[in-house]
Protein backbone atom coordinates (compact mmCIF):
# COMPACT_ATOMS: atom_id res chain seq x y z
CA UNK A 1 0.00 0.00 0.00
CA UNK A 2 1.33 3.22 -0.76
CA UNK A 3 3.31 4.36 2.28
CA UNK A 4 2.33 8.16 2.39
CA UNK A 5 -1.59 7.15 2.14
CA UNK A 6 -1.18 4.65 5.11
CA UNK A 7 0.61 7.57 7.20
CA UNK A 8 -1.71 10.25 6.46
CA UNK A 9 -4.80 7.83 7.03
CA UNK A 10 -3.65 6.88 10.56
CA UNK A 11 -2.91 10.49 11.66
CA UNK A 12 -3.47 13.37 8.90
CA UNK A 13 -2.03 15.86 11.56
CA UNK A 14 1.72 14.91 10.40
CA UNK A 15 3.10 17.96 8.75
CA UNK A 16 4.24 17.43 5.49
CA UNK A 17 8.25 18.31 6.72
CA UNK A 18 7.69 14.71 9.10
CA UNK A 19 6.16 13.02 6.23
CA UNK A 20 9.57 13.90 4.46
CA UNK A 21 11.71 12.99 7.10
CA UNK A 22 9.61 9.47 7.63
CA UNK A 23 9.39 8.56 3.86
CA UNK A 24 13.07 9.93 2.81
CA UNK A 25 11.77 11.87 0.15
CA UNK A 26 11.63 15.55 -0.13
CA UNK A 27 9.44 17.74 1.25
CA UNK A 28 7.95 19.32 -2.37
CA UNK A 29 7.76 16.02 -3.71
CA UNK A 30 5.09 14.94 -0.47
CA UNK A 31 3.49 18.60 -1.50
CA UNK A 32 2.61 17.77 -4.96
CA UNK A 33 2.23 13.95 -3.91
CA UNK A 34 -0.73 15.22 -1.77
CA UNK A 35 -2.04 17.95 -3.78
CA UNK A 36 -2.64 15.03 -6.46
CA UNK A 37 -4.22 12.61 -4.15
CA UNK A 38 -6.51 15.41 -3.37
CA UNK A 39 -7.30 16.32 -7.47
CA UNK A 40 -8.29 13.24 -7.95
CA UNK A 41 -10.32 12.68 -5.28
CA UNK A 42 -8.36 9.85 -3.13
CA UNK A 43 -7.77 11.85 -0.30
CA UNK A 44 -11.67 13.03 -0.14
CA UNK A 45 -10.73 15.66 3.57
CA UNK A 46 -9.46 15.38 6.97
CA UNK A 47 -11.18 14.69 10.04
CA UNK A 48 -10.65 14.37 13.83
CA UNK A 49 -11.63 11.21 15.32
CA UNK A 50 -13.69 12.77 18.09
CA UNK A 51 -14.27 10.23 21.11
CA UNK A 52 -17.94 11.97 21.24
CA UNK A 53 -18.72 9.98 24.53
CA UNK A 54 -16.94 12.68 26.38
CA UNK A 55 -18.57 15.19 25.32
CA UNK A 56 -22.00 16.24 26.63
CA UNK A 57 -24.92 16.16 25.35
CA UNK A 58 -23.23 14.55 21.77
CA UNK A 59 -25.69 12.57 19.62
CA UNK A 60 -26.47 8.92 19.81
CA UNK A 61 -25.90 6.76 16.69
CA UNK A 62 -27.53 3.86 15.25
CA UNK A 63 -26.71 1.22 12.62
CA UNK A 64 -29.19 0.60 9.99
CA UNK A 65 -30.16 -2.55 8.22
CA UNK A 66 -31.72 -1.82 4.86
CA UNK A 67 -33.55 -4.48 3.10
CA UNK A 68 -34.42 -2.83 -0.25
CA UNK A 69 -35.79 -3.81 -4.06
CA UNK A 70 -33.53 -2.75 -6.71
CA UNK A 71 -33.83 -0.67 -9.39
CA UNK A 72 -34.01 -2.27 -13.19
CA UNK A 73 -32.30 0.40 -14.53
CA UNK A 74 -29.77 1.69 -11.59
CA UNK A 75 -29.85 -1.35 -9.43
CA UNK A 76 -28.57 -0.25 -6.11
CA UNK A 77 -27.29 3.41 -6.60
CA UNK A 78 -30.95 5.21 -6.81
CA UNK A 79 -31.71 3.88 -3.50
CA UNK A 80 -28.16 4.76 -1.78
CA UNK A 81 -28.69 8.36 -3.36
CA UNK A 82 -31.67 8.73 -1.84
CA UNK A 83 -30.28 7.33 1.69
CA UNK A 84 -27.40 9.82 1.50
CA UNK A 85 -29.50 12.96 0.90
CA UNK A 86 -30.49 12.85 4.48
CA UNK A 87 -28.46 14.72 6.84
CA UNK A 88 -29.29 12.18 9.70
CA UNK A 89 -27.16 9.76 7.78
CA UNK A 90 -23.30 9.93 8.63
CA UNK A 91 -22.71 6.50 6.14
CA UNK A 92 -24.39 4.50 3.33
CA UNK A 93 -22.74 1.02 2.84
CA UNK A 94 -23.69 -1.47 0.25
CA UNK A 95 -23.19 -5.51 2.31
CA UNK A 96 -23.09 -8.65 0.83
CA UNK A 97 -24.89 -10.83 3.06
CA UNK A 98 -28.39 -10.75 5.24
CA UNK A 99 -29.42 -7.45 4.19
CA UNK A 100 -28.16 -4.36 1.77
CA UNK A 101 -27.53 -1.38 3.36
CA UNK A 102 -25.93 -0.64 6.48
CA UNK A 103 -26.21 3.08 6.93
CA UNK A 104 -25.06 5.25 10.19
CA UNK A 105 -27.61 7.27 11.58
CA UNK A 106 -27.22 10.05 14.19
CA UNK A 107 -29.61 11.59 16.03
CA UNK A 108 -30.08 13.45 19.23
CA UNK A 109 -31.88 10.63 20.93
CA UNK A 110 -33.17 7.29 20.33
CA UNK A 111 -36.58 8.47 19.97
CA UNK A 112 -34.94 11.04 17.40
CA UNK A 113 -33.60 7.91 15.47
CA UNK A 114 -36.26 5.74 15.89
CA UNK A 115 -38.73 8.27 14.07
CA UNK A 116 -36.15 8.99 11.73
CA UNK A 117 -36.53 5.50 10.40
CA UNK A 118 -40.40 5.00 11.09
CA UNK A 119 -41.00 7.89 9.32
CA UNK A 120 -38.25 9.09 6.38
CA UNK A 121 -36.42 5.54 5.92
CA UNK A 122 -38.75 3.04 6.26
CA UNK A 123 -41.50 4.92 3.84
CA UNK A 124 -38.99 5.38 0.55
CA UNK A 125 -40.38 3.73 -2.20
CA UNK A 126 -38.51 0.06 -2.24
CA UNK A 127 -37.47 0.17 1.02
CA UNK A 128 -39.01 -3.38 2.44
CA UNK A 129 -37.52 -3.19 5.86
CA UNK A 130 -35.00 -1.91 8.21
CA UNK A 131 -33.36 -3.55 11.56
CA UNK A 132 -32.21 -0.37 13.99
CA UNK A 133 -29.13 -1.27 16.55
CA UNK A 134 -28.28 1.31 18.46
CA UNK A 135 -24.67 1.91 19.72
CA UNK A 136 -24.30 1.70 22.78
CA UNK A 137 -20.15 2.43 23.22
CA UNK A 138 -17.52 2.88 20.82
CA UNK A 139 -14.48 1.13 22.13
CA UNK A 140 -12.36 1.50 18.70
CA UNK A 141 -13.11 3.89 15.49
CA UNK A 142 -10.95 4.30 12.30
CA UNK A 143 -8.60 2.10 14.01
CA UNK A 144 -8.14 3.77 16.99
CA UNK A 145 -8.71 2.85 20.96
CA UNK A 146 -11.25 4.62 21.96
CA UNK A 147 -11.19 3.42 26.13
CA UNK A 148 -8.17 3.76 28.36
CA UNK A 149 -8.16 -0.53 28.34
CA UNK A 150 -4.06 -1.10 27.95
CA UNK A 151 -3.69 2.68 27.96
CA UNK A 152 -1.21 2.20 30.77
CA UNK A 153 2.13 4.28 30.94
CA UNK A 154 5.18 2.43 29.08
CA UNK A 155 4.98 -1.16 30.76
CA UNK A 156 8.66 -1.88 29.95
CA UNK A 157 10.68 -1.97 32.62
CA UNK A 158 14.49 -0.10 32.93
CA UNK A 159 16.53 -2.56 32.81
CA UNK A 160 20.52 -2.46 32.37
CA UNK B 1 28.68 -7.67 61.05
CA UNK B 2 29.75 -9.99 58.91
CA UNK B 3 32.87 -8.70 56.37
CA UNK B 4 30.85 -9.80 52.91
CA UNK B 5 33.85 -8.55 50.76
CA UNK B 6 36.05 -11.80 52.23
CA UNK B 7 33.43 -13.93 50.35
CA UNK B 8 33.48 -12.59 47.14
CA UNK B 9 35.15 -13.76 44.08
CA UNK B 10 37.51 -11.03 43.18
CA UNK B 11 36.77 -10.37 39.78
CA UNK B 12 33.27 -9.80 40.38
CA UNK B 13 34.55 -6.69 42.99
CA UNK B 14 35.96 -5.47 39.75
CA UNK B 15 33.38 -5.38 38.09
CA UNK B 16 31.29 -1.79 37.58
CA UNK B 17 27.44 -1.66 38.03
CA UNK B 18 26.10 -0.74 34.15
CA UNK B 19 25.85 3.13 33.17
CA UNK B 20 23.01 2.77 31.89
CA UNK B 21 21.52 2.06 35.18
CA UNK B 22 22.10 5.56 37.21
CA UNK B 23 19.61 7.64 34.76
CA UNK B 24 16.77 4.88 34.79
CA UNK B 25 17.09 5.48 38.78
CA UNK B 26 16.50 9.27 37.85
CA UNK B 27 13.90 8.81 35.58
CA UNK B 28 12.22 6.97 37.75
CA UNK B 29 11.80 8.85 40.59
CA UNK B 30 10.56 12.00 38.14
CA UNK B 31 7.30 12.07 36.72
CA UNK B 32 6.51 13.19 33.64
CA UNK B 33 9.29 11.89 32.18
CA UNK B 34 10.09 11.57 28.64
CA UNK B 35 12.70 8.34 27.76
CA UNK B 36 14.41 7.76 25.01
CA UNK B 37 16.84 5.47 26.98
CA UNK B 38 14.79 2.23 26.93
CA UNK B 39 16.65 -0.81 24.79
CA UNK B 40 13.88 -2.73 23.91
CA UNK B 41 10.77 -2.42 21.27
CA UNK B 42 7.77 -0.94 22.08
CA UNK B 43 5.81 -3.15 20.31
CA UNK B 44 4.03 -6.45 21.47
CA UNK B 45 4.76 -10.29 20.52
CA UNK B 46 2.55 -10.59 17.32
CA UNK B 47 -0.66 -11.86 18.38
CA UNK B 48 -0.30 -15.51 16.22
CA UNK B 49 2.77 -15.91 18.63
CA UNK B 50 1.52 -14.78 21.53
CA UNK B 51 -1.19 -17.37 20.82
CA UNK B 52 0.97 -19.87 20.33
CA UNK B 53 2.28 -19.62 23.28
CA UNK B 54 -0.79 -19.91 25.19
CA UNK B 55 -2.26 -22.81 23.59
CA UNK B 56 1.01 -24.71 24.32
CA UNK B 57 0.06 -23.86 28.33
CA UNK B 58 -3.83 -25.16 27.64
CA UNK B 59 -2.17 -27.96 26.39
CA UNK B 60 -0.68 -28.44 29.46
CA UNK B 61 2.99 -29.00 27.70
CA UNK B 62 4.94 -27.75 31.06
CA UNK B 63 7.91 -29.56 30.79
CA UNK B 64 11.22 -29.03 30.73
CA UNK B 65 12.48 -28.87 27.03
CA UNK B 66 15.59 -30.80 25.68
CA UNK B 67 18.50 -29.19 27.41
CA UNK B 68 19.34 -28.18 23.50
CA UNK B 69 15.64 -26.90 22.73
CA UNK B 70 13.18 -28.67 21.22
CA UNK B 71 14.13 -30.09 17.81
CA UNK B 72 11.43 -28.41 16.08
CA UNK B 73 12.93 -25.33 17.19
CA UNK B 74 15.98 -26.23 16.70
CA UNK B 75 15.85 -27.42 12.99
CA UNK B 76 13.28 -23.96 12.67
CA UNK B 77 16.25 -21.72 13.18
CA UNK B 78 18.33 -23.62 10.84
CA UNK B 79 15.96 -23.15 8.18
CA UNK B 80 15.89 -19.17 9.30
CA UNK B 81 19.59 -18.47 9.44
CA UNK B 82 20.03 -20.52 6.03
CA UNK B 83 16.72 -18.54 4.45
CA UNK B 84 17.41 -15.16 5.40
CA UNK B 85 22.09 -15.03 5.62
CA UNK B 86 22.67 -18.01 3.78
CA UNK B 87 24.17 -19.81 6.58
CA UNK B 88 23.75 -23.64 7.16
CA UNK B 89 24.06 -25.38 10.24
CA UNK B 90 22.77 -28.99 11.27
CA UNK B 91 20.10 -28.22 13.61
CA UNK B 92 21.54 -31.79 15.88
CA UNK B 93 24.75 -30.42 16.54
CA UNK B 94 25.30 -26.97 15.59
CA UNK B 95 22.41 -24.70 17.23
CA UNK B 96 21.46 -24.43 20.95
CA UNK B 97 18.57 -22.68 22.36
CA UNK B 98 19.22 -20.41 25.63
CA UNK B 99 17.37 -18.25 28.10
CA UNK B 100 17.90 -14.78 25.61
CA UNK B 101 21.32 -13.97 23.63
CA UNK B 102 22.45 -13.29 26.87
CA UNK B 103 22.90 -16.46 28.05
CA UNK B 104 24.36 -17.48 24.92
CA UNK B 105 27.04 -14.36 24.70
CA UNK B 106 27.66 -15.86 28.89
CA UNK B 107 28.21 -19.27 27.72
CA UNK B 108 30.68 -18.58 24.83
CA UNK B 109 32.75 -16.80 26.84
CA UNK B 110 32.90 -19.04 29.00
CA UNK B 111 33.30 -21.92 26.79
CA UNK B 112 36.19 -19.95 25.04
CA UNK B 113 37.96 -17.94 27.27
CA UNK B 114 39.97 -19.00 30.33
CA UNK B 115 43.08 -16.69 32.26
CA UNK B 116 45.87 -15.14 30.24
CA UNK B 117 43.30 -14.57 27.37
CA UNK B 118 42.86 -11.46 25.30
CA UNK B 119 39.23 -10.78 24.17
CA UNK B 120 38.94 -7.86 21.77
CA UNK B 121 36.15 -5.93 22.26
CA UNK B 122 35.20 -2.94 19.83
CA UNK B 123 33.36 0.01 21.48
CA UNK B 124 30.91 1.74 21.73
CA UNK B 125 29.05 -1.65 22.60
CA UNK B 126 26.66 -3.01 24.45
CA UNK B 127 27.46 -3.39 28.58
CA UNK B 128 28.27 -6.87 28.82
CA UNK B 129 31.02 -8.23 27.00
CA UNK B 130 33.14 -6.04 29.40
CA UNK B 131 32.42 -7.58 32.37
CA UNK B 132 31.53 -11.57 30.65
CA UNK B 133 35.16 -11.79 29.56
CA UNK B 134 36.54 -10.60 32.99
CA UNK B 135 34.49 -12.90 35.11
CA UNK B 136 35.25 -15.48 32.27
CA UNK B 137 38.78 -14.98 33.44
CA UNK B 138 39.98 -13.40 30.21
CA UNK B 139 41.57 -9.76 30.01
CA UNK B 140 39.58 -7.46 27.88
CA UNK B 141 41.08 -5.56 25.28
CA UNK B 142 38.81 -2.71 23.82
CA UNK B 143 38.92 -0.91 20.35
CA UNK B 144 37.48 2.42 19.47
CA UNK B 145 35.69 2.44 16.68
CA UNK B 146 35.30 6.00 15.62
CA UNK B 147 32.64 8.31 13.97
CA UNK B 148 34.22 9.04 10.89
CA UNK B 149 34.58 5.31 9.86
CA UNK B 150 30.94 5.14 10.75
CA UNK B 151 31.46 3.41 13.76
CA UNK B 152 32.29 0.24 11.90
CA UNK B 153 35.38 -2.07 13.11
CA UNK B 154 38.72 -1.53 10.87
CA UNK B 155 40.62 -4.04 10.02
CA UNK B 156 44.04 -2.42 10.55
CA UNK B 157 42.63 -1.28 14.30
CA UNK B 158 42.30 -4.50 14.73
CA UNK B 159 45.31 -6.29 13.62
CA UNK B 160 47.25 -3.29 15.65
CA UNK B 161 45.78 -4.80 19.12
CA UNK B 162 46.38 -8.41 18.54
CA UNK B 163 48.60 -10.21 20.51
CA UNK B 164 50.12 -13.66 21.00
CA UNK B 165 47.73 -13.75 24.02
CA UNK B 166 44.16 -12.68 21.74
CA UNK B 167 41.71 -15.41 21.25
CA UNK B 168 38.55 -13.75 20.53
CA UNK B 169 36.97 -11.10 18.98
CA UNK B 170 33.87 -9.86 19.98
CA UNK B 171 31.96 -8.58 16.48
CA UNK B 172 28.15 -6.48 17.97
CA UNK B 173 26.96 -5.68 14.68
CA UNK B 174 24.31 -3.87 14.28
CA UNK B 175 25.41 -2.50 16.93
CA UNK B 176 23.97 -0.94 19.96
CA UNK B 177 24.46 1.89 20.43
CA UNK B 178 25.18 3.52 17.67
CA UNK B 179 23.69 2.01 14.81
CA UNK B 180 26.16 1.00 12.81
CA UNK B 181 26.41 -2.31 10.76
CA UNK B 182 29.18 -3.91 8.77
CA UNK B 183 28.86 -4.62 4.99
CA UNK B 184 30.35 -7.89 3.07
CA UNK B 185 33.43 -5.63 2.58
CA UNK B 186 34.03 -5.11 5.93
CA UNK B 187 33.84 -8.57 7.29
CA UNK B 188 35.54 -9.82 4.42
CA UNK B 189 38.65 -7.34 5.81
CA UNK B 190 37.96 -8.30 9.21
CA UNK B 191 38.20 -12.09 8.08
CA UNK B 192 41.78 -11.73 6.76
CA UNK B 193 43.21 -10.86 9.97
CA UNK B 194 41.33 -13.38 11.91
CA UNK B 195 42.51 -16.14 9.78
CA UNK B 196 45.97 -14.83 9.76
CA UNK B 197 45.97 -14.75 13.66
CA UNK B 198 43.82 -17.68 14.29
CA UNK B 199 41.05 -16.68 16.32
CA UNK B 200 37.59 -16.95 17.18
CA UNK B 201 34.79 -14.56 16.76
CA UNK B 202 31.86 -14.28 18.69
CA UNK B 203 29.16 -12.72 16.14
CA UNK B 204 26.17 -10.98 18.08
CA UNK B 205 23.61 -11.01 15.63
CA UNK B 206 20.70 -9.87 17.86
CA UNK B 207 19.85 -6.85 15.58
CA UNK B 208 19.71 -8.73 12.34
CA UNK B 209 16.95 -8.09 10.67
CA UNK B 210 17.25 -4.17 11.70
CA UNK B 211 18.79 -3.07 9.09
CA UNK B 212 17.76 -0.23 7.27
CA UNK B 213 17.30 0.48 2.77
CA UNK B 214 18.36 -2.33 1.20
CA UNK B 215 20.98 -3.74 3.06
CA UNK B 216 20.53 -6.80 4.59
CA UNK B 217 22.41 -7.63 7.10
CA UNK B 218 25.80 -10.13 6.62
CA UNK B 219 27.16 -13.01 8.71
CA UNK B 220 30.57 -13.17 8.98
CA UNK B 221 29.56 -16.87 9.34
CA UNK B 222 28.42 -16.75 5.35
CA UNK B 223 32.46 -15.24 5.09
CA UNK B 224 34.86 -17.34 3.08
CA UNK B 225 36.55 -20.25 5.93
CA UNK B 226 35.07 -17.81 8.96
CA UNK B 227 31.84 -20.85 9.47
CA UNK B 228 34.47 -23.03 11.45
CA UNK B 229 35.91 -20.07 13.56
CA UNK B 230 32.60 -17.71 14.26
CA UNK B 231 29.92 -18.75 16.68
CA UNK B 232 26.76 -16.93 16.01
CA UNK B 233 24.53 -15.08 18.46
CA UNK B 234 20.92 -14.32 17.94
CA UNK B 235 17.41 -14.45 19.65
CA UNK B 236 13.97 -13.16 19.54
CA UNK B 237 13.63 -10.59 21.61
CA UNK B 238 14.62 -7.58 18.69
CA UNK B 239 13.00 -9.15 15.96
CA UNK B 240 10.07 -10.06 17.34
CA UNK B 241 9.72 -8.14 20.34
CA UNK B 242 10.03 -11.26 22.49
CA UNK B 243 12.12 -9.67 25.17
CA UNK B 244 10.19 -11.07 28.27
CA UNK B 245 9.97 -14.78 26.64
CA UNK B 246 13.60 -14.55 27.42
CA UNK B 247 15.07 -17.05 24.23
CA UNK B 248 17.88 -16.69 22.03
CA UNK B 249 20.30 -19.36 20.68
CA UNK B 250 23.64 -19.76 19.53
CA UNK B 251 24.79 -21.73 16.45
CA UNK B 252 28.68 -22.59 15.49
CA UNK B 253 31.11 -25.70 15.01
CA UNK B 254 29.99 -28.57 16.63
CA UNK B 255 32.54 -28.71 18.92
CA UNK B 256 31.58 -25.73 20.23
CA UNK B 257 28.39 -25.95 20.49
CA UNK B 258 28.87 -29.15 22.40
CA UNK B 259 30.78 -27.86 24.84
CA UNK B 260 28.61 -24.38 25.14
CA UNK B 261 25.52 -27.29 26.03
CA UNK B 262 27.42 -28.64 28.84
CA UNK B 263 27.24 -25.49 30.64
CA UNK B 264 24.09 -24.29 29.56
CA UNK B 265 23.10 -28.19 30.41
CA UNK B 266 24.25 -27.51 34.34
CA UNK B 267 23.48 -23.77 34.81
CA UNK B 268 20.53 -23.54 33.01
CA UNK B 269 19.28 -27.05 32.26
CA UNK B 270 16.50 -25.65 29.36
CA UNK B 271 15.06 -22.15 27.52
CA UNK B 272 11.53 -21.29 28.77
CA UNK B 273 9.44 -24.13 27.77
CA UNK B 274 6.46 -21.88 26.28
CA UNK B 275 9.07 -19.25 24.64
CA UNK B 276 9.90 -22.28 22.54
CA UNK B 277 6.33 -22.87 21.31
CA UNK B 278 5.73 -18.97 20.78
CA UNK B 279 9.22 -19.17 19.06
CA UNK B 280 7.91 -21.96 16.13
CA UNK B 281 5.60 -19.54 15.51
CA UNK B 282 7.09 -16.53 15.40
CA UNK B 283 9.93 -18.30 12.82
CA UNK B 284 7.39 -20.12 10.57
CA UNK B 285 5.04 -17.27 10.08
CA UNK B 286 6.22 -14.29 11.47
CA UNK B 287 8.05 -12.60 8.41
CA UNK B 288 5.71 -10.24 7.75
CA UNK B 289 5.40 -9.22 11.12
CA UNK B 290 9.24 -8.60 11.14
CA UNK B 291 9.23 -6.52 7.90
CA UNK B 292 5.91 -4.42 9.59
CA UNK B 293 7.97 -3.26 12.71
CA UNK B 294 11.50 -2.94 10.28
CA UNK B 295 9.28 -0.33 8.41
CA UNK B 296 7.75 1.56 11.28
CA UNK B 297 11.30 1.60 12.68
CA UNK B 298 12.89 3.28 9.75
CA UNK B 299 10.30 5.61 9.76
CA UNK B 300 11.13 6.64 12.87
CA UNK B 301 15.12 6.39 12.46
CA UNK B 302 14.77 9.08 9.55
CA UNK B 303 12.56 11.16 11.64
CA UNK B 304 14.71 11.21 14.32
CA UNK B 305 18.22 11.56 12.21
CA UNK B 306 16.63 14.79 10.62
CA UNK B 307 15.13 16.12 14.03
CA UNK B 308 18.98 15.33 15.59
CA UNK B 309 20.82 17.35 12.51
CA UNK B 310 18.62 20.18 12.31
CA UNK B 311 18.87 21.00 16.12
CA UNK B 312 22.54 21.02 15.59
CA UNK B 313 23.12 17.81 17.08
CA UNK B 314 25.05 16.18 13.81
CA UNK B 315 24.00 12.37 13.79
CA UNK B 316 25.71 10.03 11.56
CA UNK B 317 23.13 7.64 9.75
CA UNK B 318 22.35 4.72 11.65
CA UNK B 319 21.93 1.78 9.32
CA UNK B 320 20.50 -1.07 11.46
CA UNK B 321 19.08 -1.77 15.10
CA UNK B 322 16.88 1.14 16.79
CA UNK B 323 19.19 3.41 18.15
CA UNK B 324 20.78 6.98 16.81
CA UNK B 325 24.10 7.76 18.14
CA UNK B 326 24.04 11.49 17.91
CA UNK B 327 27.30 14.10 18.36
CA UNK B 328 27.00 16.38 21.30
CA UNK B 329 30.44 17.55 21.42
CA UNK B 330 28.72 21.48 19.78
CA UNK B 331 27.14 22.02 23.05
CA UNK B 332 30.49 21.83 25.05
CA UNK B 333 29.23 19.27 27.42
CA UNK B 334 30.42 16.08 28.41
CA UNK B 335 28.01 12.97 27.48
CA UNK B 336 27.26 13.07 31.02
CA UNK B 337 27.06 16.42 31.94
CA UNK B 338 24.75 16.71 28.57
CA UNK B 339 22.08 14.12 29.66
CA UNK B 340 22.13 14.92 33.59
CA UNK B 341 21.21 18.58 32.73
CA UNK B 342 18.71 17.36 30.30
CA UNK B 343 16.98 15.29 32.55
CA UNK B 344 16.80 17.41 35.36
CA UNK B 345 15.97 20.23 33.35
CA UNK B 346 13.40 18.94 30.43
CA UNK B 347 12.72 15.27 31.80
CA UNK B 348 13.86 13.85 28.96
CA UNK B 349 16.31 10.62 29.41
CA UNK B 350 18.93 9.40 27.34
CA UNK B 351 21.90 8.02 27.98
CA UNK B 352 25.23 9.14 27.42
CA UNK B 353 27.71 7.26 24.88
CA UNK B 354 30.03 6.74 27.82
CA UNK B 355 28.13 3.78 28.85
CA UNK B 356 29.03 2.24 26.20
CA UNK B 357 32.95 2.37 26.44
CA UNK B 358 34.76 5.73 26.91
CA UNK B 359 34.82 5.85 23.46
CA UNK B 360 31.22 7.00 23.21
CA UNK B 361 32.56 10.89 25.03
CA UNK B 362 30.76 13.34 23.15
CA UNK B 363 28.10 11.10 22.51
CA UNK B 364 24.55 9.95 23.70
CA UNK B 365 22.25 7.03 22.42
CA UNK B 366 18.82 7.96 21.66
CA UNK B 367 16.52 5.04 21.14
CA UNK B 368 13.53 5.14 18.75
CA UNK B 369 12.12 2.43 20.47
CA UNK B 370 8.89 4.38 21.37
CA UNK B 371 5.83 6.29 19.19
CA UNK B 372 6.38 9.23 16.53
CA UNK B 373 4.17 10.89 18.81
CA UNK B 374 6.24 10.42 21.98
CA UNK B 375 9.01 11.09 19.47
CA UNK B 376 8.17 14.37 18.86
CA UNK B 377 7.42 16.03 22.41
CA UNK B 378 10.66 14.53 23.17
CA UNK B 379 12.38 16.71 20.31
CA UNK B 380 10.30 19.38 21.08
CA UNK B 381 12.04 19.48 24.88
CA UNK B 382 15.53 19.15 23.48
CA UNK B 383 15.47 21.89 21.30
CA UNK B 384 13.89 24.24 24.14
CA UNK B 385 16.95 22.52 26.28
CA UNK B 386 19.58 23.41 23.32
CA UNK B 387 18.34 27.53 22.78
CA UNK B 388 18.38 27.75 26.44
CA UNK B 389 21.88 26.07 26.89
CA UNK B 390 23.24 28.34 24.02
CA UNK B 391 21.48 31.34 25.78
CA UNK B 392 23.79 30.45 28.72
CA UNK B 393 20.96 29.33 31.38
Amino acid sequence: MDKLLQLLSTNSGFTTAEIASMLGEPEDYIKAQIKEYENKGIIKGYQAVVNWEEVENSNVEALIELKVTPKKETGFDEMAELCMAFEEVESVYLMAGAYDFALIVQGQSMQDIAMFVAKKLSTIDGVLSTGTHFIMRRYKDRGMNLTDFDNQADGRSLIL
Amino acid sequence: MIDYQKYFNDEIKTVKPSGIRRFFDIANEMDDVISLSIGEPDFQTPWHIRDEGIKSLEKGRTWYSPNRGFSELLSEICEYYKRRFKVSYNSKNQALVTVGGSEAIDLAFRTLVQKGDEVIIPQPSFVCYEPLTVMAGGTPVIINTKNEDNFRLKAADLEAVVTDKTKLLVLPFPNNPTGAIMEKQDLEEIAEVVKKYDLFVLSDEIYSELTYGDRRHVSIASIDDMYERTVVINGFSKSYAMTGWRLGYALGPAPVISMMTKLHQFGIMSAPTTAQYAAIEALRNGDCDVNKMRDEYDMRRRLVVDNFNAMGLKCFEPLGAFYVFPCIKSTGLTSEEFCTRLIMQKHVAIVPGTAFGSCGEGFVRVSYSYSINHLKTAFKRICEFLEELNNGS
